[in-house]
């Protein structure tokens, strides 16, 4: 690779000061870095430091978002399949999925990139990684039938709306990708919600077989409710178990699958990138929330058992990758086991008990992102209370002398 | 049986190069320095001009806050020459030692019987009083104050740090004489904390007139700020003194044989170096003749003290006053294609982000390189992992940035130091230089507080 070092030495003191693409330093800098790790040395403090930096972090995080993914795409065709009642090979299925899938991320990225580093230059400073997750997610949490100028309008909200006004990566109160998703719920709420968005081709679909319901799991359990059925009524109608957990269900495009959301858990564990602290208590939430729904089982919602709402819709996704956002998040160790566990708590009760949102995974992250500090704020305080304790305590001994 | 402190927080960090345990008598370098910079906010004032005659104990220069504060030269001989940097501020003052060396005699005395100023007045004149430090600010310690107990931490966590039994050897009864006199200092208790790791040295597990307590765990267990923190915290008012092994056994050596004796022990340890061994030398030698001929080929950073807290300095400069160490590694001014994405199995890293913890008993060559750019503080609990101390460090950093001088003393600055926070800088990945931050919180504090 000497020679694209060479090449990289050679134009580069066209984009240092004085040089003629003086103002594209940042872009400059962010493609030299990806391309080589930069031969910059300690200058002062400690003369060594941890191989670690926000590249490899973030590539962490998309490793793990990987499974997730690529289930993705093959569940955009495997449901498109099972509504038109024809068969495919594994290649076409998987293809079909593929290219309804690809355009949505390239558009994410190409948008909320394009974005980052003009904001990057104007305030001439490095160009962050974040953005490397954030356009990953934002494709994964939306239906697969999505027009591609929404995602642009919500990642373009998102980013600058969600993340730039608040003053950068780093600065931002609300998850970005959640932020754009919550864009299209309430802005476009036809493409975002109801059963005419979650499987590729459904609008267009001659006759729908009876198999095929069209929204998801959450969608008609919460008609259920509205129908006044029965439990017993709406569980022969539920997926198995293994179907939802294998990701064979109706839904946003990388939620489905909790097998490959329970892998990308494992990397983010592995390797400590993501708060274990987080993901557990919010699992935790939610089954509380719906073990108590249970108890009053006033419908039949409320009689669904706990450990189905974790197989249902976003809330293993929205645990894993969306809650566990170090930004947003709760940032003292305490205060991720209460934001985690009110995160779960929220996104049950928001689903079972309000008629106008089937999933409350995204709101309940939404309204936590907004409480993070609050939260930190009371586990600081508490710190500084023990201090205070400790010298008083120090001057009542040094009074008695 | 004494207390144990536990600490689970924190990283050991396994570089190449640790000292044997083969001692080697160094010969006389051929010039010394006392380096105003080593003493953070001391303005020094010049006693001697070059061409000046001088002899072991002799004043070199005072602080011009504390007059009183001297500090004197570790050697006889002839003062070479002050060198300067920007601003003509004083860098070295160098001294071109004599072949017989003579010293200035001061008074002996068994400290136990001595009164408190008498002792005060004696470590002043000696030179020795910069050994003592204080806690908070980590600055020399004010002659005026009274502290509430004094700490020697008597062993060492950092990456290939000396091992202090080793370096204490045959001088235990001046170590004892040393402690007599700290003891002597403070209403409170002298503490010496050991490793429970393995069975210390008797001159510290048996000293007199002190308080022993055991530490087990990783770095920065042997740093003395997380030992004050977890036995005798520094609350807002009030101070706590400090002074490391070597510099206590010159105090005991002031009171038996009435000289300024710095002579010390000082590992030489690095993945650069051929032999990295224990080298006996006075306080202030030029490293060269240690260093020649003894470290590989290639572009090296020679650090006096350990990789994470250590100074850079030349391969012909001087060990600094505090240092019982030398690093010497390689600089990393190679640019990796596509490092980042790498699998890493020859990469350091607290996280399992790297293949490296496959390997957790394996020794590593760690450059100098930063292995990334400055970023926005992302993550999140990182810090957490490296600070065995009761404090938020994410915030407390933050509450600096922004010059809270009220937040900062809430979160508890007095509590910790540069060093105590120096593996928060190492794992930091968004490469932050946290050191000067604090440092630059602690000058706030004193700022605010004179």
């Amino acid at each position: 690779m000497n020679f694209l070092r060479k090449y990289l030495d050679k134009i580069k003191p066209n984009f240092q000061k004085g040089g003629k693409f003086e103002k594209l330093s940042a872009t400059f800098e962010a493609f030299e870095t990806f391309l080589f790790v930069p031969a910059k040395v300690t200058s002062s403090g400690a003369h060594i430091r941890d191989s670690m930096d926000m590249k490899r972090l973030m590539s962490v995080v998309i490793l793990a978002l990987l499974p997730a993914m690529l289930f993705g795409m093959y569940n955009t065709g495997y449901q498109h399949f099972l509504l038109t009642g024809t068969t495919g090979t594994f290649w076409q299925i998987f293809g079909f999925g593929f290219l309804k899938v690809l355009p949505v991320i390239i558009v994410s990225y190409i948008t909320g990139l394009t974005i980052e580093f003009a904001f990057a230059q104007i305030r001439g400073h490095e160009v962050n990684e974040g953005f490397l997750v954030t356009g990953m997610l934002i494709p994964l949490v939306l239906p697969a039938t999505i027009p591609l100028w929404m995602v642009v309008v919500a990642t373009a909200f998102a980013v600058i709306i969600g993340k730039e006004v608040f003053g950068g990566t780093g600065m931002n109160v609300l998850n970005p990708a959640l932020t754009a998703r919550a864009f299209l719920f309430f802005a476009y709420p036809g493409n975002m919600t109801g059963d005419q968005v979650w499987i590729a081709g459904i609008k267009h679909a001659a006759n729908m077989p009876d198999t095929v319901s069209g929204a998801t799991v959450l969608g008609n359990l919460l008609q259920s409710v509205t129908d006044n059925l029965t439990y017993r009524d709406v569980s022969s109608k539920l997926p198995d178990d293994l179907n939802a957990f294998l990701g064979f269900i109706p839904g946003s495009i990388g939620e489905t699958s909790k097998l490959a959301i329970l892998i990308g858990a494992f990397i983010l564990l592995y390797t400590g990138v993501g708060s274990w602290k987080i993901m557990f208590s919010t699992i935790l939430g939610g089954l509380f929330m719906g073990w108590l729904l249970n108890i009053f089982a006033a419908n039949a919602y409320m009689e669904l058992p706990a450990y189905k709402h974790l197989l249902y819709g976003g809330f293993a996704f929205g645990a894993v990758f969306m809650a566990t956002d170090p930004v947003t998040a709760s940032q003292t160790e305490k205060g991720k086991w209460i934001y985690g566990f009110l995160i779960g708590v929220l996104a049950i009760l928001i689903r079972v008990l309000n008629p106008a949102y089937p999933e409350g995974m995204m709101l309940a992250i939404l309204l936590m992102n907004v409480f993070a500090p609050l939260i930190d704020h009371y586990v600081v305080e508490a710190n500084i209370r023990r201090r205070m304790r400790r010298l008083k305590r120090a001057e009542t001994v040094l009074n008695k002398l | 049986m004494p207390q144990v402190y536990k600490i689970r927080k924190g990283l050991n960090i396994n570089i190449k190069g640790k000292a044997e345990k083969i001692f080697v008598k160094a010969e006389m370098a051929d010039s010394y320095a006392v380096k105003p910079t080593d003493f953070h906010l001391v303005i020094p004032r010049l006693e001697v001009k070059e061409g000046d005659k001088v002899k072991a104990g002799s004043v070199l220069f005072h602080d011009k806050n504390h007059p009183e504060v001297k500090f004197t030269s570790p050697v006889s001989g002839m003062i070479m020459s002050v060198n300067r940097g920007e601003r003509r501020i004083i860098k070295e003052v160098v001294i071109k030692p004599d072949i017989s060396q003579e010293f200035v005699s001061f008074d002996t005395g068994n400290p136990l019987e001595m009164k408190r100023e008498d002792i005060i007045a004696g470590i002043l004149a000696s030179g020795l009083w910069p050994a003592i430090k204080q806690r908070p600010y980590n600055i020399i310690a004010n002659p005026g104050d009274i502290p509430k107990s004094i700490f020697i931490s008597a062993f060492d966590t950092a990456p290939l740090a000396p091992d202090y039994d080793f370096l204490i050897k045959g001088s235990e009864s001046e170590f004892h004489t040393g402690v007599d006199a700290l003891s002597k200092l403070t209403p409170g208790k002298v503490h010496i904390n050991i490793s429970d790791e393995y069975p210390a040295s008797l001159a510290f597990s048996k000293a007199r007139n002190a308080q022993v307590n055991y530490f087990r765990g990783p770095h920065p267990a042997g740093n003395v700020g997380i030992q004050i923190h977890k036995i005798d915290p520094v609350n807002k008012g009030e101070v706590v003194w400090t002074v490391a092994p070597q510099e206590v056994v010159m105090i005991g050596r002031l009171f038996k044989n009435g000289i300024y004796d710095a002579s010390k022990i000082v590992a030489l340890t690095g993945s650069e170096v051929l032999k990295p061994r224990y080298y006996k030398i006075i306080s202030g030698a030029n490293i060269k003749s240690l260093t020649e001929k003894n470290t590989r080929e290639g572009f090296h950073r020679y650090i006096s003290g350990n990789v994470l807290t250590g100074r850079q300095i030349e391969p012909n400069g001087f060990i600094g006053y505090y240092d019982s160490q030398i690093t010497v590694i390689p600089e990393g001014i190679h640019s990796e294609f596509l490092g980042w994405a790498k699998p890493g199995f020859n990469k350091f890293s607290i996280s399992r982000s790297f293949f490296s913890w496959l390997t957790p008993d394996r020794e590593y060559k760690i450059t100098t390189n930063m292995n990334g750019g400055h970023r926005a503080f992302v993550a999140t609990g990182v810090y957490e992992k490296v600070l065995p101390m009761d404090i938020f460090p994410m915030q407390l950093f933050k509450a600096i940035l922004a010059e809270d001088i009220d937040m900062m003393e809430k979160l508890g600055i007095y509590e910790i130091a540069e060093e105590d926070v120096a593996l928060c800088e190492f794992v930091c990945p968004s490469k932050t230089n946290i050191q000067d931050l604090v440092r630059k919180g602690l000058d706030l504090m004193i700022k605010e507080m004179s």
